[in-house]
């Protein structure tokens, strides 16, 4: 059995899963000053009576890395970087320990301008003094030759909690976004390691000696152990666990789109005949842009507790949040209120609702059902709309050779999953708004935690390769290797998937989940003087994103016990 | 987080799949490295500069511009059509206002590419400029617009197909065209006599580094600029004045590029030639797109840079001098010009040899200009090629009064079929284009 457990922001999902689909499952209110407490509680809320060795991995999600990063509540990181010629690296300081060091390298590897020792001791002995225990080390195009964040890791020595080296975080192209990562991974490391130290022994105390897994925010999973080198890859695994959750329902066929409505806000994500779709460069979050690897979700502040207004004239839903709805004792009308004037749902305060949305009634000059049909089809009509912009947005985004220009692969989903707490009465209202098939996840209700359970182990490696230079690179990887000059794009991408592999075991996989497939490959002829020189190699490979094999079974079940639509 | 001063609009278009040849210098490799810089400096992602998706530009685009022979999917590939629908892209994205600036860093080039195309010539074979200019006409009636071509060759495809409009101004800056391709690109090359001083060129001398353009810049460009009040600036911006470019002898640096772009404020940069696609493109590009971004560049600078060794020599300098002296005098002296010439005769008549030197075609033209006294007048060119094309090619300009209209057609209409392959009408005052076949 797999224990899948999802701590969102209001609430802690938890499954347990066997073939016969879901054998237990429970919700804990969130409490954000004792997230240990509230996986403790759903631990036990799912695995009373069950005997340890009946639980063969655990999978967890959380937003804790997210709402550290969001909230500011990280720890005090330096920053140190070597830019050479270019943007000016003061750009994208990350706080007040941000130091720009000499020491320069090129687009394809070549050490322009060495780095400087004392320089680095100096600056090593200043953070000690100011008592700065995490560094992230990020030089650009390290990605092609890391070969001085390593020697700045090495001048740094072991007196500091964790150094960060920017290129062993992703292979991507991108400075700025490389220092946000290295600084982002570095900032949550303690906290992140505190908190899964503290998960760990609380399973080891219950008797459960089982791999423990953590959602990534590309909708895969990693290791607890691997997640210790690069917590930052757990960030948004809340959008993503949801993703994973309704991706057992989703069409083999067609494009879906993915709408969990929440409380405070809505996610959207694009499934593609079943593949999540991912950022092509990495997410954003909390105004960093960073080569974290991530599904492409777009969230708009607005769901079933968003705050309902009249707004010059007219009606306003969201984007904010003031508590939950008046029903369940809230300040303020939502639309979950309108859904109790609509008699949808009757488990709280009916009346409290009534009376929350008269005063918009009486504003809008319009019957108490009415103006709670209008506000409930604004919400259907915004989202729809937020969702044609995602996806006009992917449709839009350039690339890069006249094949794919003319390719011209369009984006155009012709199913929406929903899942999250109204799941059901939003369901029913879209589908009147648009021409797509709307259903409803089955289980809507922790198919959060059920992604996360079901999540198989993803991995992406890139290689870079420059026979010129007689050198072929794989930066996440810490590989390095001299290649001689008849190593073409076949030999590239065959290294690339053995790298793949090991990877992937290390990162906890099971051999029978490694679906690689190539993402990237091209090879340009690099010409000198009318002659070949030699090749210019970039391959990317990955294991495909989805779902562990075997669990197809328990897909099928619970799409057998699809939820009425009301 | 870095945000641009002025809202710059990219289409980045490095056409991985597309090449002349395998060794050719204009080849999949040419923007790699550029793309590199572009990707890992992290430009894309600044913001207020947004990346667009090229436009693919249409036959009806070409035909605006061009007389292909045999016809427009004859001469152009898909690459062409996207390199010059970038160039479109922007040039929308800047009249829609989405954008204050925009930069198509775009290949295959164009500024090579003439009226009449049998072929390629300097790695062009339509002209992406020309192609975006006239549609932005079109499409939002702009009228007065001026080329500023930086690239290290003679633009003289962009100076022949607008050498008779006097709406069009085009300033050529280059390696002076008896030390380079293609040759042209004197200082008594001045348009035609409707448009006589509209074409302006500044041939520099070899080794010409920074000091020279900027001086040529201030001291000539932008005053002609002032004068001339365009609705619209276009910088071709051609990469191959680099001191490291393999096909060019001029001294030019990325520091350089980027301050002639940031003050040349072009609303429009579409990118020519530059073939040190390691030594120079990737810096180049970087300079000039933080420069139209009004983000500073001081720090952008290439790996090699020593800028002593490509110090301009006082020769140079004092030559480069003299040439300003020579564009501005002619640029005062042009109404004047303008004005003979046109209480001159009926018809202008002129004759040439133009090589593709890119596909090793030889055409021969007899070139035949109404001059007229209420527009610009209406064109007939009749062209044959050494492969042997033969055709006629009619133009009639975009404001052409009644009587240049009435020409244009009559010279279409009463052409023997049988001494010419084809017949083409291009009716820009009707946006007609019009063939018949031989
Ligand atoms: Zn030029
Ligand atoms: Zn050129
Ligand atoms: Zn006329």
């Amino acid at each position: 059995m797999i224990l899948g457990l999802d701590v969102g922001g209001t609430h802690t999902d938890v499954v347990l899963i066997d073939k016969d689909g879901i054998h237990r499952q429970t919700k804990v209110p969130t409490d954000h000053a004792d997230l240990l407490g509230c996986v403790r509680a759903g631990i036990e809320g799912v695995t009373g009576g069950i005997p340890p060795d009946g639980i063969s991995r655990v999978v967890l999600s959380t937003t804790l890395t997210t709402n550290a990063i969001i909230e500011g509540k990280t720890n005090e990181t330096a920053v140190i970087v070597s830019a050479g010629p270019g943007v000016d690296p003061e750009f994208f300081r990350t706080g007040p320990h941000y130091y720009c060091v000499a020491g320069s390298i090129d687009h394809r590897g070549r050490e322009i301008q060495s780095v400087k020792t004392s320089e680095i001791q100096a600056i090593a002995s200043k953070l000690k003094t100011d008592g700065v225990r995490q560094v992230a080390v990020v030089s650009k195009f390290s990605v092609r030759n890391p070969k001085h964040e390593t020697q700045v890791r090495d001048i740094l020595g072991d007196s500091f909690f964790n150094v960060v080296l920017g290129h062993r975080l992703s292979g991507n192209l991108n400075f700025p976004r490389r220092i946000a990562t290295a600084y982002l991974n570095a900032a949550v490391c303690e906290t992140h390691r505190r908190f899964f130290d503290a998960v760990r022994e609380s399973l080891e105390k219950k008797g459960l000696n089982v791999p423990i897994y953590v959602l990534k925010a590309d909708g895969g999973t990693m290791s607890l152990e691997a997640s210790l080198q690069c917590p930052g890859q757990t960030i948004l695994s809340g959008p993503a666990a949801s993703v994973m959750g309704s991706l057992p329902f989703a069409s083999e066929t067609e494009e879906t789109l993915v709408l969990d409505i929440g409380g405070t806000s809505t996610d959207m994500a694009i499934l593609i005949r079943k593949v999540p779709l991912l950022d092509p460069l990495g997410c954003e979050l909390g105004g960093y842009k960073t080569l974290i690897r991530a599904l492409k979700t777009v969230s708009i502040g607005l769901g079933g507790d968003s705050v309902v207004r009249l707004a010059d004239g007219g009606l306003s839903i969201g984007p904010d949040r003031k508590g939950p709805a008046m029903a369940y004792g809230g300040p303020v009308p939502t639309p979950t209120d309108a859904l109790f004037v609509l008699g949808k749902v009757n488990d709280g305060d009916a009346g409290s609702s009534r009376r929350g949305l008269q005063p918009i009634a009486d504003g809008l000059g319009m019957s108490l059902e009415d103006t709670a049909n209008r506000v409930f089809d604004e919400a259907c009509r915004k989202i729809l709309s937020a969702a044609g912009e995602m996806i006009s947005n992917i449709n839009s985004k350039p690339v890069y050779t006249v094949q794919e220009l003319l390719g011209g692969y369009q984006v155009r989903p012709g199913e929406i999953l929903v899942l999250g707490g109204p799941a059901p009465h939003f369901a029913r209202r879209l589908g009147d708004f648009t021409d797509s098939r709307v259903r409803v996840v089955p289980r809507w209700q922790v198919a959060n935690a059920l992604g996360a359970a079901l999540a198989k182990n993803t991995s992406e490696v890139t290689l870079f390769a420059d026979t010129e230079r007689g050198i072929a690179v794989a930066p996440e990887e810490d590989f390095y290797k001299t290649v001689k000059r008849d190593f073409d794009r076949e030999s590239a991408v065959r290294l690339a998937f053995d790298l793949l592999r090991d990877k992937c075991v290390k990162q906890g996989a099971v051999e029978s989940e490694l679906e690689m497939e190539v993402i990237e490959d091209i090879q340009f002829n690099m010409v000198r003087s009318f002659y070949t020189s030699g090749r210019n190699i970039r391959v990317k490979v990955q294991v495909k994103p989805g779902l562990i094999p075997g669990y197809r079974e328990i897909a099928d079940r619970l799409a057998e016990s699809v939820p009425p639509q009301t | 987080m870095l945000t641009s001063k002025t809202r710059t609009g990219v289409v980045f278009f490095p056409a991985f799949d597309w090449a002349i040849s395998a060794t050719h210098p204009e080849r999949e490799e040419r923007l790699l490295y550029t793309q590199d810089q572009v990707f890992e400096e992290g430009l894309l992602d600044i913001e207020g500069v947004i990346e667009f998706k090229p436009d693919l530009a249409t036959v009806d685009d070409i035909k605006r511009v061009h007389f292909c022979v045999p016809d427009e999917m004859s001469v152009v590939t898909e690459s062409h059509l996207i390199s010059a629908g970038g160039a479109k892209t922007v040039g929308i994205q800047v009249m829609e206002k989405h954008i204050e600036r925009g930069f198509a860093l775009v290949r295959p080039p164009g500024h090579h590419a003439m009226r009449v195309v049998h072929g390629a010539r300097g790695f062009c074979n339509v002209n992406i400029e020309a192609i975006m200019i006239e549609y932005l006409r079109k499409a939002y009636g702009i009228d007065r617009v001026a080329i500023v071509d930086t690239d290290c060759h003679h633009g003289d495809g962009t100076q022949d197909i607008y050498w008779h409009d006097p709406d069009t101004l085009f300033i050529s800056l280059h390696q002076d065209g008896r030390t380079l391709y293609p040759g042209s690109g004197f200082h008594y090359e001045i348009g035609g006599p409707t448009a006589a001083g509209m074409t302006v060129n500044i041939p520099l001398p070899p080794r010409t580094s920074e000091e020279g353009f900027l001086y040529v810049l201030d001291q000539a460009v932008l005053p002609i600029l002032e004068d001339f009040k365009p609705e619209l600036i276009v910088n071709s911006a051609g990469q191959d004045n680099h001191y490291t470019d393999p096909i060019t002898n001029m001294s030019f640096c990325a520091q350089g590029y980027a301050e002639l772009t940031r003050r040349l404020k072009a609303d429009i940069a579409v990118l020519e030639g530059g073939y040190s696609i390691e030594g120079a493109l990737p810096y180049v590009n970087v300079g000039i797109l933080l420069a139209m971004a009004g983000l500073d560049f001081s720090q952008v600078r290439e790996p090699d840079y020593q800028p002593d060794k490509i110090r301009q020599s006082g020769e140079v300098t004092k030559h480069i001098h003299r040439v300003v002296e020579e564009v501005l005098a002619g640029w005062k002296k042009a109404p004047e010009i303008r004005k003979k010439q046109l209480s001159g005769r009926k018809f202008a008549e002129r004759e040439r040899s133009i090589y593709y030197d890119t596909d090793n075609i030889l055409e021969s033209q007899r070139e035949t200009l109404r001059v007229c006294p209420d527009c610009s007048g209406v064109l007939s060119i009749d062209s044959s090629t050494d492969t042997g094309y033969h055709i006629l090619a009619v133009h009639i300009p975009r404001k052409a009064c009644k009587e240049c209209v009435d020409q244009g057609v009559k010279w279409y209409d009463s052409a023997d079929a049988r001494r010419f392959n084809r017949i083409f009408l291009q009716d820009r005052m009707n946006d007609q284009y019009l063939v018949r076949k031989g």
